[in-house]
């Protein structure tokens, strides 16, 4: 943000809702959004939760040059947003894409989630919540240069048009935005605006892509991990090998004889405590930390073993746990006849995220002011947290938001451990920036996983292979237990581990979900997709095992399932079908089709995979997806996350795809202990389909993950006719 | 610490640092190039790939001493070579890139592929990029690119 905006003149300083408006310093026009809300016309949306008023700030700068600045209020971390947010605008604004530039907007109350309240990326809502925000800005900052050109001609604005960052007026009349936009920027922000009807769209709904390729393809895009500031220190930490285990005794002599390491000392962790170390460069930094021998207090410290939880965990689910949906005749399943009774225990393991770059975050601390920089998910609590162990206010903590390498929930921290972790390295070091760096092996070994979950159900089956009765427990560590969001959970249940079974849209008469939410020394944190990366997984593969005792086509029998009023679903299984027809049939010999669909974040997916086996392993030849994601904003962006994504999802079949414990210790340490998938594991292809729709957008970052893993077994248990309920997918 | 002299995208560098410094901090830290990444440090994930004598090579694992008077081309570079403008003109065509931090690797292991196989089929690619982690996992659309490149640059 420039400094120029701080500086903003407020014109309409007592109404709310208003857009606001103000000469920038270097010229121009910058335009940003104070409302309580967006006006979220959009049909059926959450009202707004909160009555709030946004401090200023700008979206929008229209620059002399004719370049348009248009701010983005989320993290870009491979979700696209970066450019698909400016899309939104600039169509509304009638902006020249060409000359589009795309900036992350640093922490600001103007930024926050519309729906949330916080800044934040996460639950897919970065389109779903900012469609109908960013068009207004495009549409009410079009109007303001639209009205400056008219006064100018002394015409009515309704005898202009905009195209392409120029204003026509009648007579061939024509100027261009960046000559509109200082006298623009003394207009009144109009209170309400006419919007595109989406049949005018120019950019929305068209193949865009990103602004952000060619930085990525020569090096020269900066990622939070690449930052250098003059002065720069690196930091890094000895964590404890145990969570919550504190230093008894350290021995530092060897390595601070590093040369380059400049201090080395303990410091508070969110749990327990660890030995930071600062140095001139990494390397030192890293290799003085090898050179540490730390003795570690494990008293009161609990150990956890993943082997030890799941044993505990089946038992656990054996009983019912705290009620998530009762519905029908809680006993009807215990009446079912042995013959026509499926009951399915799950094991899931946990999961790292492991972003290709590893945490980091810079801090300069100046004693009564700091500066951040971070690539972070969840930006207003990250400020919050560094200002808490700085001992200043958050606005005197100014927070870059960094472009950054992959997250998949791992950057939306509520304890913002690291950046906690940087803010007491920096305070030490006050006057000097410090980066702090997490190790692969801190990655990997540094908990905050997606949790180790067993499910068990019981499902009968009637006369006509449709479920008469379900009973389903659920075992797993809450995700919102003891965060700011612990509100959010009902009667001690969090939705988080129970969605995607809770909310199903199949039609399952005498069903009962509750769930057990075990306390365990693990921390634990939402995985891409969140509870849906196991209850997805569950639901699709037993939904698969009914259509397979009654012989009946996977597809209709799901169709035939589904709640009419599941749109989303049928319309992306209706397509998914016409989509695959034609491979499916042809199959080679030893290959196996397997189906799977699930809707989650609001947004409808059905896959088909083709599959054989190679080697023990999957071999995954082929994949047609089709995608209801409401109105679809950029379509190639939609096919790049669900093609991606959905190879992402096998993370959780990979042989090697878990973290363990053994007496509290993570057995993994890097990539060559925890596997994800590489290019050989993922589809060879992936082809994908966009259900037309004019409904309002729905997220595509998360819902591409639940469907791969259980369509992927689903073929193998054709092949073998063996059912996989344990993962990771050790061997077929 | 000892001095090296340095050969890296065809400029003379001189560098002090101590032996065991992989070449990945030195490009990254020392001569201020960030453009190769750190992604796991133990050459299991291909994020730090470059090029020593025309090899693709895992900088992370490479000390600086080991590397002599070899040529080291990086990203920095790469685009000056007409297989790497190639390459990376399709990474962009296709619309290869999520997060983007893997791909510097993934696109100079792909430019070390086109060098040898010229016209590489699925397995070729699988072997050649079978070390390159992409955890967006956007491994469809980097096997079209490698064969759009391949086409370009017949």
């Amino acid at each position: 943000m420039s400094a120029s905006t701080k500086k903003a003149t407020e014109l309409n300083p007592g109404r709310r809702n208003f857009l606001r408006v103000s000469a920038a310093a270097a010229g121009g026009l910058l335009v940003s959004l104070w409302l309580d809300f967006p006006v979220t016309a959009q049909e059926g949306g959450p009202p707004n939760p909160t009555q709030r008023t946004y401090p200023p700030d700008a979206f929008v700068h229209i620059r002399p040059d004719g370049k348009i600045v248009i701010q983005v209020n989320r993290l870009e971390f491979g979700q696209g947003v970066q450019t698909a947010l400016p899309m939104i605008l600039a169509d509304e604004l009638d902006a020249d894409w060409s000359q589009v530039v795309a900036e992350l907007a640093p922490a600001d109350d103007v930024y926050k989630d519309p729906m949330f309240g916080i800044q934040m990326v996460g639950g897919s809502g970065s389109i779903a919540h900012s469609f109908q925000q960013y068009r207004e800005l495009g549409a009410k900052t079009r109007a303001m240069l639209v009205a400056t050109a008219a006064g100018r001609w002394k015409v009515t604005p309704d005898q202009c048009r905009t195209e392409l960052s120029v204003v026509y007026g009648p007579g061939g009349k024509s100027t261009r935005y960046s000559e509109l936009a200082r006298d623009a920027a003394r207009k009144d922000v109009p209170a309400s605006v006419r919007l595109k009807d989406p049949s005018q769209f120019r950019l929305v709904g068209k193949r865009v892509r990103r602004l952000d390729s060619g930085a990525k393809c020569n090096g020269s895009l900066k990622f939070g991990l690449d930052l250098d500031l003059p002065g720069m220190k690196v930091a890094v930490v000895a964590h404890p090998p145990v969570f919550g285990a504190r230093v008894k005794s350290v021995d530092d002599k060897a390595a601070r004889e590093v040369e380059g390491v400049r201090e080395v000392f303990e410091i508070p962790l969110a749990k327990g405590t660890g030995v930071a170390i600062v140095a001139d460069k990494f390397w030192p930094a890293k290799q003085a930390r090898d050179r540490l021998k730390i003795e570690w207090d494990f008293s009161g410290v609990e150990r956890a073993d993943s082997s030890q939880l799941r044993e505990q965990y089946k038992q656990t689910a054996r009983k019912a746990g705290m009620s998530a949906v009762a519905r029908g005749e809680a006993k009807a399943i215990d009446s079912v006849n042995a013959r026509n009774l499926i009951v399915a225990e799950y094991e899931f393991p946990y999961l790292p995220h492991a972003p290709m770059e590893p945490l980091n975050t810079t801090i300069r601390f100046e004693g009564d002011k700091a500066e951040a920089w971070a690539g972070s998910q969840f930006q207003t609590f990250d400020q919050m947290a560094i200002a808490e162990v700085l001992g200043l206010k958050p606005d005197k903590v100014t927070f870059h938001t960094e472009m950054a390498g992959g997250g998949f929930g791992r950057r939306a921290v509520t304890d913002s451990h690291v950046q906690r972790e940087a803010a007491v390295i920096a305070k030490r070091l006050r006057g000097t920036p410090v980066k702090l760096v997490w190790t692969r092996e801190d990655d990997i070994r540094g908990g905050y996983y997606r949790p180790l979950h067993v499910h068990r159900v019981e499902v009968g089956i009637g006369a006509d292979g449709m479920p008469s009765a379900w009973r389903h427990v659920i075992v797993g560590q809450s995700l919102l237990a003891g965060t700011p969001f612990a509100m959010m959970m009902k009667d001690g249940v969090d939705n988080s581990s129970v969605e995607g079974v809770s909310d199903t849209h199949y039609n399952l008469p005498n069903f009962n979900v509750s769930v057990h939410h075990p306390t365990v020394n693990v921390p634990v944190l939402w995985w891409r997709s969140v509870g849906h990366t196991h209850t997805g997984y569950v639901m699709e593969t037993l939904i698969d095992e009914l259509a397979a005792r009654g012989k009946m086509d996977p597809i209709a029998y799901r169709r035939k399932l589904l709640k009419p009023e599941a749109k989303k679903l049928h319309s992306a299984l209706e397509l998914l079908d016409t989509r695959s027809a034609a491979w499916r049939r042809s199959l080679p010999r030893g290959h196996a089709v397997g189906i799977a669909c699930h809707e989650s974040f609001g947004t409808g997916v059905a896959c088909a995979v083709d599959v054989s086996i190679k080697d023990k392993r999957p071999r995954i030849h082929r994949a047609t997806v089709a995608v209801d994601c409401g109105l679809a904003v950029n379509p190639l962006s939609i096919e790049s996350q669900f093609q991606a994504g959905m190879a992402f999802g096998l993370s959780q079949l990979m042989a090697h795809g878990a973290v363990t414990l053994k007496d509290g210790i993570v057995e993994q340490r890097n990539f060559d202990g925890y596997v994800p998938p590489y290019i050989g594991d993922a589809p060879v292809v992936v082809d994908v389909h966009i259900v037309p729709s004019t409904e309002a957008p729905t997220g595509c970052g998360e819902p591409p993950v639940p469907v791969i893993s259980p369509a992927v077994v689903n073929a193998l248990s054709k092949l073998t006719g063996k059912r996989y309920r344990t993962l990771p997918l050790v061997t077929v | 610490m000892a001095t090296y002299q340095l050969n890296v995208n065809g400029q003379r560098k001189e560098v002090t640092v101590d032996p065991s410094t992989p070449l990945l901090w030195v490009l990254r830290e020392d001569l201020k190039m960030t453009g190769t990444k750190y992604g796991c440090g133990v050459s299991a994930c291909g994020a730090c790939t470059v090029h020593v004598a025309g090899v693709a090579t895992r900088s992370c694992v490479v000390p600086i001493s080991l590397i002599g008077e070899r040529p080291v081309v990086t990203i920095e570079a790469i685009g000056e070579d007409p297989i790497g403008r190639a390459v990376q003109n399709a990474w962009v065509e296709k619309d290869v890139v999520q997060c983007g931090y893997c791909q510097s690797g993934q696109i100079m292991s792909a430019v070390a592929l086109l060098k040898h196989t010229p016209k590489p089929t699925d397995t070729n690619i699988e072997e050649s990029m079978g070390g390159n982690l992409c955890r967006c996992a956007t491994y469809v659309r980097i096997r079209e690119a490698i064969k759009s490149a391949a086409e370009q640059s017949k």
